[in-house]
Protein backbone atom coordinates (compact mmCIF):
# COMPACT_ATOMS: atom_id res chain seq x y z
CA UNK A 1 0.00 0.00 0.00
CA UNK A 2 2.67 2.23 0.88
CA UNK A 3 5.09 1.28 -1.81
CA UNK A 4 2.22 1.96 -4.12
CA UNK A 5 1.37 5.46 -3.07
CA UNK A 6 4.52 6.14 -2.82
CA UNK A 7 5.29 5.11 -6.87
CA UNK A 8 2.30 7.57 -7.80
CA UNK A 9 3.85 10.38 -5.89
CA UNK A 10 7.08 9.56 -8.20
CA UNK A 11 4.60 9.93 -10.90
CA UNK A 12 2.84 12.79 -9.77
CA UNK A 13 6.37 14.75 -9.47
CA UNK A 14 7.26 13.44 -12.69
CA UNK A 15 3.66 14.73 -14.78
CA UNK A 16 3.58 17.88 -12.53
CA UNK A 17 7.46 18.64 -13.10
CA UNK A 18 7.52 18.23 -17.01
CA UNK A 19 4.61 20.57 -17.60
CA UNK A 20 6.26 23.47 -15.66
CA UNK A 21 8.89 22.84 -16.91
CA UNK A 22 7.19 24.09 -20.33
CA UNK A 23 5.23 26.57 -18.54
CA UNK A 24 9.06 28.17 -17.17
CA UNK A 25 11.68 27.23 -20.03
CA UNK A 26 10.15 30.40 -22.17
CA UNK A 27 10.77 32.94 -19.92
CA UNK A 28 14.21 31.35 -19.18
CA UNK A 29 14.98 31.42 -23.09
CA UNK A 30 13.76 34.78 -23.09
CA UNK A 31 15.71 36.03 -20.51
CA UNK A 32 18.99 33.92 -21.72
CA UNK A 33 18.60 34.72 -25.09
CA UNK A 34 18.27 38.39 -23.93
CA UNK A 35 21.74 38.69 -22.80
CA UNK A 36 23.58 37.12 -26.28
CA UNK A 37 25.14 38.59 -28.84
CA UNK A 38 23.04 39.29 -32.01
CA UNK A 39 25.60 36.19 -33.83
CA UNK A 40 25.05 33.23 -31.22
CA UNK A 41 21.03 33.72 -31.23
CA UNK A 42 21.11 30.87 -34.00
CA UNK A 43 24.54 28.67 -32.89
CA UNK A 44 24.50 25.33 -33.27
CA UNK A 45 24.87 23.31 -31.25
CA UNK A 46 22.47 25.86 -28.30
CA UNK A 47 23.96 27.81 -26.03
CA UNK A 48 22.01 27.41 -23.01
CA UNK A 49 24.04 30.22 -21.34
CA UNK A 50 25.26 33.31 -23.31
CA UNK A 51 29.08 32.61 -23.55
CA UNK A 52 29.60 36.78 -23.32
CA UNK A 53 26.79 38.46 -21.27
CA UNK A 54 25.27 41.06 -23.02
CA UNK A 55 24.14 43.46 -20.42
CA UNK A 56 24.41 46.46 -23.22
CA UNK A 57 21.56 44.76 -24.47
CA UNK A 58 19.20 46.14 -21.36
CA UNK A 59 20.91 49.55 -22.70
CA UNK A 60 19.80 49.33 -25.89
CA UNK A 61 16.50 48.91 -25.40
CA UNK A 62 15.94 52.30 -23.68
CA UNK A 63 18.08 54.12 -26.63
CA UNK A 64 17.10 52.36 -29.63
CA UNK A 65 13.00 52.33 -29.15
CA UNK A 66 10.84 54.60 -26.47
CA UNK A 67 10.89 51.68 -23.82
CA UNK A 68 9.93 54.20 -20.91
CA UNK A 69 7.57 56.23 -23.09
CA UNK A 70 5.51 52.99 -23.95
CA UNK A 71 6.22 51.78 -20.57
CA UNK A 72 4.65 54.61 -19.11
CA UNK A 73 1.64 54.64 -21.28
CA UNK A 74 0.57 50.95 -20.53
CA UNK A 75 1.11 51.53 -16.50
CA UNK A 76 -0.81 55.62 -16.34
CA UNK A 77 -4.02 53.71 -18.27
CA UNK A 78 -4.27 50.53 -16.76
CA UNK A 79 -4.11 52.41 -13.53
CA UNK A 80 -6.44 54.71 -14.52
CA UNK A 81 -9.36 51.54 -16.03
CA UNK A 82 -8.59 49.94 -12.59
CA UNK A 83 -9.50 52.82 -10.26
CA UNK A 84 -12.45 53.58 -12.17
CA UNK A 85 -13.36 50.03 -12.45
CA UNK A 86 -13.24 49.53 -9.16
CA UNK A 87 -15.14 52.86 -8.28
CA UNK A 88 -17.35 52.22 -10.85
CA UNK A 89 -18.66 48.69 -9.68
CA UNK A 90 -17.81 48.87 -6.02
CA UNK A 91 -20.72 51.76 -6.11
CA UNK A 92 -23.05 49.79 -8.06
CA UNK A 93 -22.42 46.59 -6.38
CA UNK A 94 -23.24 48.40 -3.16
CA UNK A 95 -26.73 49.60 -4.68
CA UNK A 96 -27.51 46.25 -5.85
CA UNK A 97 -26.88 44.07 -2.65
CA UNK A 98 -28.13 46.83 0.10
CA UNK A 99 -30.65 49.85 -1.20
CA UNK A 100 -34.38 49.39 -2.95
CA UNK A 101 -34.80 51.30 -6.19
CA UNK A 102 -37.12 50.27 -9.06
CA UNK A 103 -36.65 47.89 -11.63
CA UNK A 104 -33.07 46.58 -9.51
CA UNK A 105 -33.44 42.83 -10.45
CA UNK A 106 -34.58 43.88 -14.19
CA UNK A 107 -31.46 46.34 -14.03
CA UNK A 108 -28.84 43.90 -12.68
CA UNK A 109 -29.80 41.32 -14.98
CA UNK A 110 -29.74 43.49 -17.99
CA UNK A 111 -26.26 44.79 -16.66
CA UNK A 112 -24.99 40.85 -16.34
CA UNK A 113 -25.63 39.93 -19.97
CA UNK A 114 -23.11 42.54 -20.82
CA UNK A 115 -20.56 40.41 -20.17
CA UNK A 116 -21.15 38.10 -22.84
CA UNK A 117 -21.18 40.71 -25.65
CA UNK A 118 -17.54 40.34 -27.03
CA UNK A 119 -15.09 43.43 -27.36
CA UNK A 120 -14.26 42.26 -30.85
CA UNK A 121 -17.66 43.07 -32.07
CA UNK A 122 -18.24 46.44 -30.06
CA UNK A 123 -15.33 47.54 -31.69
CA UNK A 124 -16.31 48.42 -35.47
CA UNK A 125 -18.94 50.56 -34.24
CA UNK A 126 -16.98 52.30 -31.32
CA UNK A 127 -13.94 52.47 -33.96
CA UNK A 128 -16.25 54.83 -36.43
CA UNK A 129 -17.96 56.63 -32.99
CA UNK A 130 -14.08 57.82 -31.56
CA UNK A 131 -13.15 58.59 -35.19
CA UNK A 132 -16.21 60.80 -35.57
CA UNK A 133 -15.54 62.33 -32.22
CA UNK A 134 -11.57 62.53 -33.28
CA UNK A 135 -10.43 60.71 -30.52
CA UNK A 136 -8.95 57.92 -32.69
CA UNK A 137 -5.23 58.04 -31.86
CA UNK A 138 -5.62 59.00 -28.42
CA UNK A 139 -5.50 57.11 -25.49
CA UNK A 140 -9.31 58.00 -24.50
CA UNK A 141 -10.85 54.64 -26.37
CA UNK A 142 -7.99 52.69 -24.56
CA UNK A 143 -9.23 54.04 -20.62
CA UNK A 144 -13.34 55.11 -20.65
CA UNK A 145 -14.97 52.07 -22.65
CA UNK A 146 -12.87 49.15 -20.67
CA UNK A 147 -13.55 51.15 -16.98
CA UNK A 148 -17.34 51.16 -17.88
CA UNK A 149 -17.60 47.78 -19.61
CA UNK A 150 -17.52 44.58 -19.74
CA UNK A 151 -14.76 44.50 -16.88
CA UNK A 152 -17.04 46.72 -15.29
CA UNK A 153 -20.08 44.48 -15.02
CA UNK A 154 -18.25 41.98 -13.99
CA UNK A 155 -16.60 43.78 -10.80
CA UNK A 156 -20.44 45.06 -10.18
CA UNK A 157 -21.60 41.10 -10.11
CA UNK A 158 -18.34 40.22 -7.70
CA UNK A 159 -19.18 43.06 -5.41
CA UNK A 160 -22.54 42.61 -5.08
CA UNK A 161 -21.91 38.68 -4.46
CA UNK A 162 -19.79 39.34 -2.06
CA UNK A 163 -21.52 42.12 -0.11
CA UNK A 164 -24.71 39.46 -0.11
CA UNK A 165 -21.91 37.68 2.28
CA UNK A 166 -21.47 40.82 4.70
CA UNK A 167 -24.22 40.73 8.23
CA UNK A 168 -26.78 44.05 7.12
CA UNK A 169 -26.34 44.86 11.03
CA UNK A 170 -23.81 47.26 10.69
CA UNK A 171 -25.14 49.26 7.56
CA UNK A 172 -28.59 49.13 9.48
CA UNK A 173 -27.06 50.92 12.46
CA UNK A 174 -25.09 53.55 10.20
CA UNK A 175 -29.03 54.21 8.58
CA UNK A 176 -30.36 54.81 12.04
CA UNK A 177 -27.77 57.10 13.17
CA UNK A 178 -29.12 59.26 10.37
CA UNK A 179 -25.99 58.20 8.02
CA UNK A 180 -27.04 58.81 4.06
CA UNK A 181 -26.43 55.92 1.95
CA UNK A 182 -22.93 58.11 0.67
CA UNK A 183 -21.97 58.21 4.05
CA UNK A 184 -22.65 54.98 4.88
CA UNK A 185 -21.05 53.50 1.45
CA UNK A 186 -17.87 55.64 2.24
CA UNK A 187 -17.02 54.80 5.64
CA UNK A 188 -18.96 51.41 6.55
CA UNK A 189 -19.11 49.38 3.14
CA UNK A 190 -15.86 50.39 1.36
CA UNK A 191 -13.41 49.86 4.42
CA UNK A 192 -14.84 46.04 4.06
CA UNK A 193 -14.61 45.42 0.85
CA UNK A 194 -11.01 44.78 0.53
CA UNK A 195 -10.84 41.44 -0.53
CA UNK A 196 -13.08 41.68 -3.35
CA UNK A 197 -11.69 45.59 -4.28
CA UNK A 198 -8.03 43.56 -4.63
CA UNK A 199 -9.61 40.81 -6.61
CA UNK A 200 -11.36 43.55 -9.06
CA UNK A 201 -8.27 45.61 -9.14
CA UNK A 202 -6.29 42.49 -10.19
CA UNK A 203 -7.91 41.11 -12.89
CA UNK A 204 -8.78 44.73 -14.30
CA UNK A 205 -5.08 45.79 -13.93
CA UNK A 206 -3.75 42.91 -15.81
CA UNK A 207 -6.83 42.99 -18.72
CA UNK A 208 -5.47 46.10 -19.44
CA UNK A 209 -1.51 45.77 -18.70
CA UNK A 210 -1.47 43.15 -21.43
CA UNK A 211 -4.48 44.51 -23.73
CA UNK A 212 -3.37 44.45 -27.38
CA UNK A 213 -6.33 44.43 -29.60
CA UNK A 214 -7.09 48.06 -28.57
CA UNK A 215 -4.22 49.55 -28.92
CA UNK A 216 -3.65 47.86 -32.33
CA UNK A 217 -6.27 49.44 -33.94
CA UNK A 218 -6.81 52.46 -31.88
CA UNK A 219 -3.10 54.12 -32.00
CA UNK A 220 -0.86 55.38 -35.08
CA UNK A 221 1.66 57.65 -33.33
CA UNK A 222 4.43 55.65 -31.82
CA UNK A 223 4.52 57.93 -28.96
CA UNK A 224 1.20 56.57 -27.81
CA UNK A 225 1.85 53.06 -28.11
CA UNK A 226 1.89 50.67 -25.18
CA UNK A 227 4.17 47.55 -24.62
CA UNK A 228 2.46 44.80 -25.83
CA UNK A 229 1.78 46.95 -29.43
CA UNK A 230 5.33 48.40 -29.41
CA UNK A 231 6.61 44.96 -28.53
CA UNK A 232 4.84 43.36 -31.50
CA UNK A 233 5.35 45.47 -34.35
CA UNK A 234 9.28 44.81 -33.19
CA UNK A 235 8.73 41.31 -34.65
CA UNK A 236 6.43 42.27 -38.20
CA UNK A 237 10.20 43.93 -39.37
CA UNK A 238 12.46 42.06 -41.78
CA UNK A 239 15.54 40.97 -40.04
CA UNK A 240 14.22 40.89 -36.00
CA UNK A 241 16.81 41.84 -33.17
CA UNK A 242 15.98 39.14 -31.14
CA UNK A 243 18.30 39.99 -28.22
CA UNK A 244 16.62 43.78 -28.33
CA UNK A 245 13.29 42.25 -28.28
CA UNK A 246 14.02 39.81 -25.99
CA UNK A 247 15.46 42.39 -23.68
CA UNK A 248 12.84 44.44 -23.89
CA UNK A 249 9.98 41.34 -23.05
CA UNK A 250 11.75 40.62 -19.95
CA UNK A 251 12.02 44.25 -18.93
CA UNK A 252 7.83 44.29 -19.50
CA UNK A 253 7.33 41.03 -17.65
CA UNK A 254 9.47 41.83 -14.59
CA UNK A 255 7.05 43.90 -12.73
CA UNK A 256 4.22 41.39 -13.33
CA UNK A 257 5.99 38.37 -12.21
CA UNK A 258 7.23 40.02 -9.11
CA UNK A 259 3.97 41.14 -8.14
CA UNK A 260 2.54 38.01 -8.98
CA UNK A 261 4.98 35.57 -6.89
CA UNK A 262 4.04 38.05 -3.84
CA UNK A 263 0.62 37.86 -3.57
CA UNK A 264 0.09 34.55 -5.73
CA UNK A 265 -2.53 33.38 -3.86
CA UNK A 266 -5.00 36.26 -4.33
CA UNK A 267 -3.84 35.85 -7.48
CA UNK A 268 -4.57 33.04 -8.46
CA UNK A 269 -7.79 32.73 -6.32
CA UNK A 270 -8.87 36.11 -8.23
CA UNK A 271 -8.39 35.08 -11.14
CA UNK A 272 -9.69 31.63 -11.01
CA UNK A 273 -13.49 33.54 -9.40
CA UNK A 274 -13.21 35.03 -12.43
CA UNK A 275 -13.48 31.92 -14.54
CA UNK A 276 -16.02 30.23 -12.28
CA UNK A 277 -18.86 32.37 -10.46
CA UNK B 1 -47.72 61.79 15.19
CA UNK B 2 -48.37 58.18 13.09
CA UNK B 3 -48.61 60.78 9.50
CA UNK B 4 -45.18 62.58 10.48
CA UNK B 5 -43.30 59.39 10.54
CA UNK B 6 -44.84 57.40 7.59
CA UNK B 7 -44.42 61.46 5.64
CA UNK B 8 -40.40 60.86 6.46
CA UNK B 9 -40.32 56.79 5.81
CA UNK B 10 -41.74 57.89 2.41
CA UNK B 11 -39.45 60.20 1.85
CA UNK B 12 -36.44 58.47 3.29
CA UNK B 13 -37.75 55.67 0.74
CA UNK B 14 -37.49 57.98 -2.28
CA UNK B 15 -34.18 59.65 -1.45
CA UNK B 16 -32.74 55.86 -0.86
CA UNK B 17 -34.64 55.08 -4.69
CA UNK B 18 -32.31 58.63 -5.75
CA UNK B 19 -29.19 57.44 -4.35
CA UNK B 20 -29.72 53.77 -5.80
CA UNK B 21 -30.21 55.01 -9.61
CA UNK B 22 -27.48 57.23 -8.70
CA UNK B 23 -24.97 55.00 -7.83
CA UNK B 24 -25.69 53.07 -10.82
CA UNK B 25 -26.08 55.76 -13.44
CA UNK B 26 -22.13 55.13 -14.10
CA UNK B 27 -21.33 51.69 -14.84
CA UNK B 28 -25.68 52.06 -16.62
CA UNK B 29 -24.24 54.40 -18.83
CA UNK B 30 -21.14 52.63 -19.71
CA UNK B 31 -23.64 49.68 -20.63
CA UNK B 32 -25.41 52.06 -22.97
CA UNK B 33 -22.42 53.42 -24.54
CA UNK B 34 -19.88 50.96 -25.04
CA UNK B 35 -21.29 47.95 -25.01
CA UNK B 36 -25.49 47.44 -25.95
CA UNK B 37 -25.17 50.68 -28.24
CA UNK B 38 -22.52 49.37 -30.52
CA UNK B 39 -23.77 46.12 -30.56
CA UNK B 40 -27.19 47.38 -31.65
CA UNK B 41 -25.21 49.74 -34.13
CA UNK B 42 -23.18 46.70 -35.34
CA UNK B 43 -26.23 45.41 -36.25
CA UNK B 44 -27.59 48.10 -38.46
CA UNK B 45 -24.45 48.60 -39.81
CA UNK B 46 -23.95 45.18 -41.06
CA UNK B 47 -26.89 45.66 -43.57
CA UNK B 48 -24.95 48.53 -45.18
CA UNK B 49 -22.25 48.62 -47.76
CA UNK B 50 -20.37 50.89 -45.43
CA UNK B 51 -16.36 51.57 -46.21
CA UNK B 52 -14.21 54.08 -46.71
CA UNK B 53 -14.58 54.86 -50.48
CA UNK B 54 -18.64 53.68 -51.18
CA UNK B 55 -21.21 56.13 -50.09
CA UNK B 56 -22.97 54.91 -47.55
CA UNK B 57 -26.27 52.83 -48.69
CA UNK B 58 -28.60 50.14 -47.79
CA UNK B 59 -27.73 46.62 -48.87
CA UNK B 60 -30.44 43.95 -47.23
CA UNK B 61 -28.34 40.90 -46.90
CA UNK B 62 -25.82 41.34 -48.89
CA UNK B 63 -23.11 41.26 -46.25
CA UNK B 64 -24.32 38.18 -45.15
CA UNK B 65 -24.53 36.35 -48.44
CA UNK B 66 -21.14 37.18 -49.49
CA UNK B 67 -20.09 35.95 -46.50
CA UNK B 68 -22.33 32.43 -46.52
CA UNK B 69 -21.88 31.98 -50.14
CA UNK B 70 -19.46 34.29 -52.45
CA UNK B 71 -16.48 34.89 -50.15
CA UNK B 72 -14.42 31.19 -49.91
CA UNK B 73 -11.83 33.05 -47.19
CA UNK B 74 -14.66 33.14 -44.88
CA UNK B 75 -15.22 29.63 -44.87
CA UNK B 76 -11.98 28.86 -44.50
CA UNK B 77 -11.90 31.45 -41.57
CA UNK B 78 -14.50 29.31 -40.30
CA UNK B 79 -12.67 26.10 -40.49
CA UNK B 80 -9.70 27.13 -39.31
CA UNK B 81 -11.40 28.18 -36.29
CA UNK B 82 -13.01 24.98 -35.43
CA UNK B 83 -10.01 23.93 -36.27
CA UNK B 84 -8.43 25.60 -33.17
CA UNK B 85 -11.20 25.50 -31.13
CA UNK B 86 -11.22 21.51 -31.72
CA UNK B 87 -7.57 21.22 -30.89
CA UNK B 88 -7.04 23.56 -27.95
CA UNK B 89 -10.12 23.15 -25.62
CA UNK B 90 -9.86 18.92 -25.70
CA UNK B 91 -5.76 19.86 -25.11
CA UNK B 92 -6.04 21.93 -22.58
CA UNK B 93 -9.53 20.47 -20.64
CA UNK B 94 -7.55 16.99 -20.69
CA UNK B 95 -4.31 18.55 -19.24
CA UNK B 96 -5.58 21.19 -16.64
CA UNK B 97 -7.88 18.32 -15.11
CA UNK B 98 -5.10 15.84 -14.79
CA UNK B 99 -3.13 18.66 -13.29
CA UNK B 100 -5.36 19.27 -11.02
CA UNK B 101 -5.56 15.48 -9.89
CA UNK B 102 -2.09 15.47 -9.50
CA UNK B 103 -2.07 18.69 -7.62
CA UNK B 104 -4.58 17.20 -5.61
CA UNK B 105 -2.37 15.02 -3.85
CA UNK B 106 -1.14 15.95 -0.16
CA UNK B 107 2.73 15.75 -1.31
CA UNK B 108 5.80 18.59 -0.56
CA UNK B 109 6.19 21.58 -3.03
CA UNK B 110 2.96 21.21 -4.24
CA UNK B 111 2.44 24.83 -4.31
CA UNK B 112 5.29 25.56 -6.35
CA UNK B 113 3.99 23.53 -9.24
CA UNK B 114 0.53 25.25 -8.83
CA UNK B 115 2.61 28.67 -9.38
CA UNK B 116 5.32 27.39 -11.78
CA UNK B 117 2.06 26.15 -14.46
CA UNK B 118 -0.30 29.29 -13.13
CA UNK B 119 2.81 31.82 -14.47
CA UNK B 120 2.13 32.53 -18.07
CA UNK B 121 -1.32 33.06 -17.48
CA UNK B 122 -0.73 36.52 -15.80
CA UNK B 123 2.22 37.09 -18.57
CA UNK B 124 1.12 39.23 -21.59
CA UNK B 125 -0.21 37.01 -24.92
CA UNK B 126 2.09 39.28 -27.01
CA UNK B 127 4.71 38.59 -24.72
CA UNK B 128 4.52 34.73 -24.31
CA UNK B 129 3.84 34.39 -28.64
CA UNK B 130 7.03 36.35 -29.03
CA UNK B 131 9.24 33.94 -27.02
CA UNK B 132 7.26 30.70 -28.77
CA UNK B 133 7.71 32.51 -31.90
CA UNK B 134 11.09 32.30 -31.63
CA UNK B 135 11.74 28.71 -29.94
CA UNK B 136 9.70 27.32 -33.47
CA UNK B 137 12.14 29.41 -35.89
CA UNK B 138 13.18 27.98 -38.91
CA UNK B 139 16.77 28.41 -39.08
CA UNK B 140 17.97 28.14 -35.59
CA UNK B 141 14.99 28.24 -33.78
CA UNK B 142 15.50 25.84 -30.60
CA UNK B 143 13.25 23.45 -31.31
CA UNK B 144 14.85 23.07 -34.61
CA UNK B 145 18.45 23.21 -33.45
CA UNK B 146 17.69 19.85 -31.25
CA UNK B 147 16.05 18.29 -33.84
CA UNK B 148 19.26 18.47 -35.53
CA UNK B 149 21.28 17.55 -32.81
CA UNK B 150 19.47 14.16 -33.15
CA UNK B 151 19.84 14.37 -36.51
CA UNK B 152 16.10 14.63 -37.84
CA UNK B 153 14.98 16.96 -40.70
CA UNK B 154 14.14 20.58 -39.57
CA UNK B 155 10.25 21.64 -40.07
CA UNK B 156 9.51 25.06 -40.90
CA UNK B 157 6.78 25.26 -38.01
CA UNK B 158 5.10 28.40 -38.86
CA UNK B 159 5.38 28.66 -42.38
CA UNK B 160 3.90 24.92 -42.95
CA UNK B 161 0.08 24.44 -43.90
CA UNK B 162 0.47 21.08 -42.05
CA UNK B 163 2.61 22.20 -38.66
CA UNK B 164 1.57 25.84 -38.17
CA UNK B 165 -1.74 25.39 -36.70
CA UNK B 166 -0.74 22.86 -34.15
CA UNK B 167 1.86 24.73 -32.93
CA UNK B 168 -0.66 27.78 -32.72
CA UNK B 169 -2.68 25.20 -30.60
CA UNK B 170 0.35 24.08 -28.26
CA UNK B 171 1.62 27.54 -27.37
CA UNK B 172 -1.96 28.76 -26.22
CA UNK B 173 -2.97 25.67 -24.53
CA UNK B 174 0.68 26.29 -22.71
CA UNK B 175 -0.70 29.55 -22.24
CA UNK B 176 -3.91 29.12 -20.16
CA UNK B 177 -4.04 25.85 -19.19
CA UNK B 178 -2.73 26.72 -15.51
CA UNK B 179 -6.28 29.17 -15.61
CA UNK B 180 -8.34 25.94 -16.00
CA UNK B 181 -6.28 24.06 -13.55
CA UNK B 182 -6.83 26.15 -10.42
CA UNK B 183 -10.68 26.14 -11.47
CA UNK B 184 -10.87 22.48 -11.51
CA UNK B 185 -9.05 22.62 -8.47
CA UNK B 186 -11.13 24.09 -6.84
CA UNK B 187 -14.28 22.41 -7.98
CA UNK B 188 -12.18 19.40 -6.19
CA UNK B 189 -11.73 20.48 -3.04
CA UNK B 190 -15.59 20.98 -2.61
CA UNK B 191 -15.96 17.37 -3.05
CA UNK B 192 -17.13 15.72 0.32
CA UNK B 193 -13.87 13.95 1.79
CA UNK B 194 -16.71 11.22 3.08
CA UNK B 195 -17.43 9.91 -0.43
CA UNK B 196 -13.79 8.64 -1.12
CA UNK B 197 -13.35 6.92 2.53
CA UNK B 198 -16.70 5.37 1.45
CA UNK B 199 -15.44 4.28 -2.19
CA UNK B 200 -12.38 2.61 -0.26
CA UNK B 201 -13.66 1.15 2.25
CA UNK B 202 -16.21 -0.44 -0.59
CA UNK B 203 -12.53 -1.22 -2.60
CA UNK B 204 -12.66 0.94 -5.39
CA UNK B 205 -9.49 1.29 -7.95
CA UNK B 206 -8.90 4.74 -8.49
CA UNK B 207 -10.14 4.90 -12.22
CA UNK B 208 -13.74 3.44 -10.47
CA UNK B 209 -13.16 6.32 -7.85
CA UNK B 210 -13.06 8.99 -10.77
CA UNK B 211 -15.46 7.97 -13.00
CA UNK B 212 -18.14 7.11 -10.40
CA UNK B 213 -17.42 9.90 -7.73
CA UNK B 214 -15.21 12.51 -8.80
CA UNK B 215 -16.18 13.07 -12.41
CA UNK B 216 -19.75 13.49 -11.91
CA UNK B 217 -19.54 15.87 -8.99
CA UNK B 218 -17.26 18.43 -10.60
CA UNK B 219 -19.05 17.99 -13.83
CA UNK B 220 -20.88 21.51 -13.71
CA UNK B 221 -17.67 23.16 -12.88
CA UNK B 222 -16.22 21.19 -15.91
CA UNK B 223 -18.91 21.77 -18.68
CA UNK B 224 -18.62 25.58 -17.96
CA UNK B 225 -15.13 25.73 -17.90
CA UNK B 226 -15.56 24.18 -21.47
CA UNK B 227 -17.74 26.55 -22.97
CA UNK B 228 -15.63 29.35 -21.54
CA UNK B 229 -12.84 27.76 -23.54
CA UNK B 230 -14.75 27.30 -26.28
CA UNK B 231 -15.87 30.80 -26.32
CA UNK B 232 -12.23 32.05 -25.76
CA UNK B 233 -11.28 30.14 -28.78
CA UNK B 234 -13.50 31.58 -30.93
CA UNK B 235 -12.33 34.78 -30.08
CA UNK B 236 -8.59 33.84 -30.76
CA UNK B 237 -6.54 36.17 -32.14
CA UNK B 238 -3.11 37.71 -30.06
CA UNK B 239 -1.22 34.46 -30.91
CA UNK B 240 -2.52 34.46 -34.60
CA UNK B 241 -1.15 37.92 -34.90
CA UNK B 242 2.05 37.94 -33.38
CA UNK B 243 3.18 34.41 -34.54
CA UNK B 244 1.44 33.54 -37.84
CA UNK B 245 0.23 36.93 -39.04
CA UNK B 246 -2.80 34.59 -40.61
CA UNK B 247 -0.36 32.78 -42.72
CA UNK B 248 0.39 30.51 -44.43
CA UNK B 249 -1.54 31.49 -47.32
CA UNK B 250 -5.15 32.00 -45.47
CA UNK B 251 -4.19 28.69 -43.42
CA UNK B 252 -4.11 30.01 -39.97
CA UNK B 253 -7.26 32.87 -40.96
CA UNK B 254 -9.02 33.18 -38.19
CA UNK B 255 -12.63 34.89 -37.52
CA UNK B 256 -11.40 37.93 -35.35
CA UNK B 257 -8.14 37.93 -37.56
CA UNK B 258 -10.35 37.89 -40.33
CA UNK B 259 -12.83 40.95 -38.60
CA UNK B 260 -9.75 43.03 -37.88
CA UNK B 261 -8.33 42.38 -41.59
CA UNK B 262 -11.75 43.70 -43.28
CA UNK B 263 -12.60 46.45 -40.56
CA UNK B 264 -9.50 48.13 -39.69
CA UNK B 265 -6.57 47.37 -42.81
CA UNK B 266 -9.37 47.13 -46.18
CA UNK B 267 -12.10 49.54 -44.10
CA UNK B 268 -14.78 47.54 -45.17
CA UNK B 269 -16.58 47.95 -42.11
CA UNK B 270 -20.57 46.74 -43.04
CA UNK B 271 -19.07 43.79 -44.15
CA UNK B 272 -16.73 43.22 -40.91
CA UNK B 273 -20.02 43.93 -39.16
CA UNK B 274 -21.35 41.18 -41.29
CA UNK B 275 -18.49 38.74 -39.71
CA UNK B 276 -18.43 39.91 -36.15
CA UNK B 277 -21.93 39.47 -35.73
CA UNK B 278 -22.06 35.78 -37.21
CA UNK B 279 -19.40 35.29 -34.66
CA UNK B 280 -21.58 37.36 -31.94
CA UNK B 281 -24.49 34.74 -32.92
CA UNK B 282 -22.53 31.66 -32.06
CA UNK B 283 -21.25 32.95 -28.31
CA UNK B 284 -24.91 34.31 -27.50
CA UNK B 285 -26.40 30.93 -28.41
CA UNK B 286 -23.16 29.11 -26.10
CA UNK B 287 -23.24 31.75 -23.51
CA UNK B 288 -27.67 31.35 -23.29
CA UNK B 289 -27.01 26.93 -23.00
CA UNK B 290 -24.10 27.73 -20.06
CA UNK B 291 -26.41 29.73 -18.29
CA UNK B 292 -29.68 27.66 -18.38
CA UNK B 293 -27.28 25.04 -17.29
CA UNK B 294 -25.98 26.65 -14.47
CA UNK B 295 -29.40 28.05 -13.53
CA UNK B 296 -30.31 24.42 -13.28
CA UNK B 297 -27.06 22.56 -11.71
CA UNK B 298 -27.22 25.13 -9.43
CA UNK B 299 -30.62 24.35 -8.58
CA UNK B 300 -29.45 20.95 -8.15
CA UNK B 301 -26.56 21.31 -5.63
CA UNK B 302 -28.74 23.53 -3.48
Amino acid sequence: MSNKSRTADLLAYAGLTAVSLFALFPFFWMVSTSLKTDNAVFLFPPRWLPDEWQWGNYARVFTEMPYIRYFFNSAYIAVLVTAGTCFASALAGYAFARLRFPFKNALFLFLLSGMMIPTEVTAIPLFTWMSALRLVDTHFPLIVPPMLGAGGMFGVFLVRQFLLTVPVELDEAAKMDGCSAWRTFVSIMLPMMGPVMATVSIFTFLGSWNEFFDPLIYLNSKELFTLPLGLSLLTTDAGVDWPLLLAASTLSTIPILVVFFFAQNKFIEGIASTGLK
Amino acid sequence: MAGEKTAGSVRLRHQEAWTGILFILPILLGYLLFLFGPIVYAFAMSFTNWSLLKELEFAGLDNYVRALAKDPVFWDTIGNTLYFTAGLVPLNMVLALALALLLKRKIRGIGLFRTAIFTPVVVSLVVWSIVWKFIFSTDGGLVNLIIRTFGGTEIPWLFSQTWTMPTVILVSALKNVGMNMVIFLAALHDVPKDYYEASRIDGASPWQTFRKITLPLIAPAVFMTAILTIIGSLKVFGQIYVMTEGGPGTSTYVMVYYIYKQAFRSYEFGYASALAFILFAVILILTLVQWNLRKRWVHYEQ
